[in-house]
């Protein structure tokens, strides 16, 4: 579904991927891991199209298309889904509006026909119960005054009401209490299908109790420096990152 | 104050001016040539040069004529939804003819009230403008609502115009309303054409104590018309008085809004939009004068200025020695689409009294990024993304009309704008 091939990308002239290499397949799940500052957020948002990033060599194929060619509404609009470390409160534009505009959208995109009021809330009420939100909060202004949980929450209601192939979890568990963790990890555990995949960037092992990943990989410096199976992500639980930037900060000085 | 040459100003307007009023023009033509068009020098018109604007056809410009306005016309100009009474003006004068009776409340020419305080609220020495207005108007509306009478449907004073260069348009409009009364107006002048004439209005409103008084005005001018207004309004005791102004196009615009808060418990509110693009320049210049305590006064301006238009803001806040207890607040945000955008903002506070809660504040700033780009991250176009938030900002103002086919109408013109130009 995904393939990630020498990614390079820099921001204000200063590299921050330095070469990622990574292939996604339907029906899994990967966790991206590493200490601050080694470029996670920055892979889920050249990933999404965030344009503040330049792609400076490398090539990230998507269900066959050249991810990088696309603008980030088509990307969203081919499948891909970036759930937001900040989500972004817009005063003003109302939940539901937005949903509706950003839901026909994808749909057209797709040839699907658009969905009148009675369908689009149809399918609203069944997604808000995979998140347990409240209409209430979707009646006010896109995330203004939303808690951080409820933030997150709305981020997954989102992903659930555009149903993306490709789903990317910047750090969603920031932040979060044990409930709504809980929620948030429930309601991705609800999508998930044999049919999509899912990347969940994190820094805490913690949510990988809840969303068990295929594979860990460990990002530092700019590079996936260790891949493995969930069981890494428990080493560096109870080791933390040390010994890894250890390993590889040695190894390249030899 | 620096003025272009005195002599030339308007002479011809002034010497055909009628015989109404005589006092009234007397004083107010002598104001006027004391104060002359403000030049580019002048504080009060710093950013807006209209002097040079007006320079070349000053001294042989005339007053426009009525014309004809269809019937079908004023019928298509209504907006849909609309159920409220309608006057009609062609060329600033009122057409008794095309306009409905409105019950209970008294409508005439202005001519027929003689006995009438004409610029004791809109005062000429404060503006040249209204001076000149003042002094050379040919005839203009009085309206009147009595005591308690709850004017439940809104009043539309529809303006057609159609003039050429070097004629003037100068509306007079005097509103009263009688303690407690409640009444509505939509202000909405359209434009036939795009020849560059001159509007200079005056709109004197006077509430009794306990009104509940909205003026809300729509400014769809023609592209090269110019157009100056003033708009003052005394609120007493208990009354409330609220001004919304949609600014839309036009080549130069300059609206003064003043209000007068004379009684404890009044409460002045001042709203405005200005969408611009092109090469309008809007210019609002606010003034708000609390003169006793226990009153308030709410002000939100809203610009979105596209390629080479220009938006002046300058709010002003008196608040008087006696005036404690005082609850100001003032807001102007712009947004700028183009680098060859500018506005010129200054919000402007001038306290005596010791015991008030005031605030102003401007911003200037692009749309924001951020937010543009979670949008797309949704799957909503790049466009529909920016005309949705310049929507949502713009909505803020939008949301204080209180009527609801008014405010529909402006939604739309106001969508269209946002979606289409930018």
């Amino acid at each position: 579904m995904l393939s990630i091939k020498n990614l390079h990308a820099s921001i204000e002239g200063t590299e921050i991927l330095r070469g990622i290499n990574l292939e996604v397949k339907a029906g899994e799940v990967h966790a991206i891991m590493g200490p601050n500052g080694s470029g996670k957020s920055t892979l889920a948002s050249v990933l999404a199209g965030r344009e503040e990033y330049e792609v400076t060599e490398g090539e990230v194929i998507f269900k066959g298309k050249n991810l990088l060619d696309l603008a980030p509404e088509d990307r969203a609009r081919e499948g891909v889904f970036l759930a937001f470390q900040y989500p972004v409160e817009i005063p003003g534009v109302s939940s539901t509006n937005f949903l509706r505009t950003a839901v026909n959208q994808v749909r057209e995109y797709r040839g699907l026909e658009a969905l009148d009021a009675v369908k689009f809330l149809t399918l609203m009420k069944e997604k808000m119960k995979l998140v347990e939100i409240d209409q209430k909060l979707l009646s006010r202004s896109l995330n203004e005054g939303f808690s951080g949980g409820e933030k997150k929450r709305n981020e997954i209601f989102q992903m659930a009401m555009l149903d993306p192939s490709l789903s990317i979890l910047d750090e969603t568990d920031s932040g979060l209490d044990i409930d709504a963790l809980r929620i948030v990890s429930n309601g991705v555990n609800q999508l998930k299908s044999d049919k999509n995949a899912t990347i969940v960037v994190t820094h805490y092992q913690r949510l990988l109790d809840y969303i068990v990943p295929d594979y860990v990989h460990v990002l530092y410096k700019g590079r996936i420096v260790k891949s493995g199976t969930k069981e890494l992500a428990m080493e560096l639980e109870e080791k933390g990152y040390d010994w890894i930037k250890e390993e590889v900060d040695s190894a390249a000085t030899v | 104050m620096s003025t272009l040459t005195k002599q030339d100003t308007f002479s011809s307007l002034l010497e055909s001016a009628p015989k109404t009023f005589e006092a009234a023009r007397a004083l107010a033509k002598e104001s006027y040539l004391v104060q002359g068009i403000p030049a580019s020098k002048a504080e009060e018109y710093k950013f807006t040069n209209i002097g040079k604007k007006l320079e070349q056809n000053i001294s042989k410009f005339t007053a426009a004529q009525t014309f004809d306005v269809a019937g079908e016309l004023v019928k298509s100009s209504i907006f849909e939804g609309f159920e409220g009474d309608v006057l009609v003006f062609s060329n600033g004068k009122f057409q008794p003819n095309l306009s409905s009776k409105i019950e209970g409340v008294e409508v005439s020419l202005i001519s027929e009230k003689t006995d009438l305080a004409l610029g004791s609220i809109a005062k000429p020495e404060k503006d040249a403008f209204a001076a000149l207005n003042q002094a050379s108007f040919e005839d203009g509306i009085f309206i009147s609502v009595p005591k308690k009478a709850q004017i439940a449907k809104p009043i539309l004073l529809l303006s057609f115009n159609q003039a050429n260069e070097g004629q003037v348009i100068q509306p007079r409009v005097w509103i009263e309303a009688g303690d407690f009364a409640e009444v509505t107006f939509i202000d909405h002048s359209i434009s036939l054409g795009d020849t560059a004439y001159f509007v200079n209005k005056v709109v004197e409103l006077k509430g009794g104590i306990n009104t509940q008084l909205s003026y809300y005005r729509l400014q769809n001018e023609g592209k090269n018309a110019i157009e100056v207004s003033s708009i003052e309004s005394d609120i007493q005791k208990d009354a409330r008085f609220t001004s919304v102004n949609i600014s839309l196009s036009g080549d130069l615009v300059r609206n003064n809004l003043s209000l007068n808060l004379l009684g404890s418990n009044s409460e002045g509110n001042m709203f405005g939009i200005f969408l611009l693009n092109g090469k309008t320049h809007v210019d609002n210049h606010t003034n708000v004068d609390h003169t006793i305590p226990h009153a308030e006064s709410h002000e939100l301006y809203k610009g979105i200025l596209a390629d080479q238009s220009r938006g002046v803001f300058n709010g002003k806040i008196f608040v008087r020695q006696d005036a404690q207890k005082t609850n100001a607040f003032q807001q102007n945000n712009n947004i700028l689409l183009s680098e060859d955008a500018i506005i010129n903002t200054k919000p402007q506070l001038e306290i005596w009294a010791d015991d008030v809660k005031c605030s102003h504040g401007c911003t200037v700033g692009q749309l924001d990024e951020e937010a543009l780009f979670y949008l797309q991250a949704r799957g909503i176009d790049k466009m529909q993304a920016k005309g949705l938030l310049l929507y949502a900002f713009a909505g803020e103002v939008l949301e204080k009309i209180q009527e609801e086919s008014f405010r529909n109408y402006c939604d739309t013109l106001v969508q269209e704008r946002l979606g289409s130009k930018f």
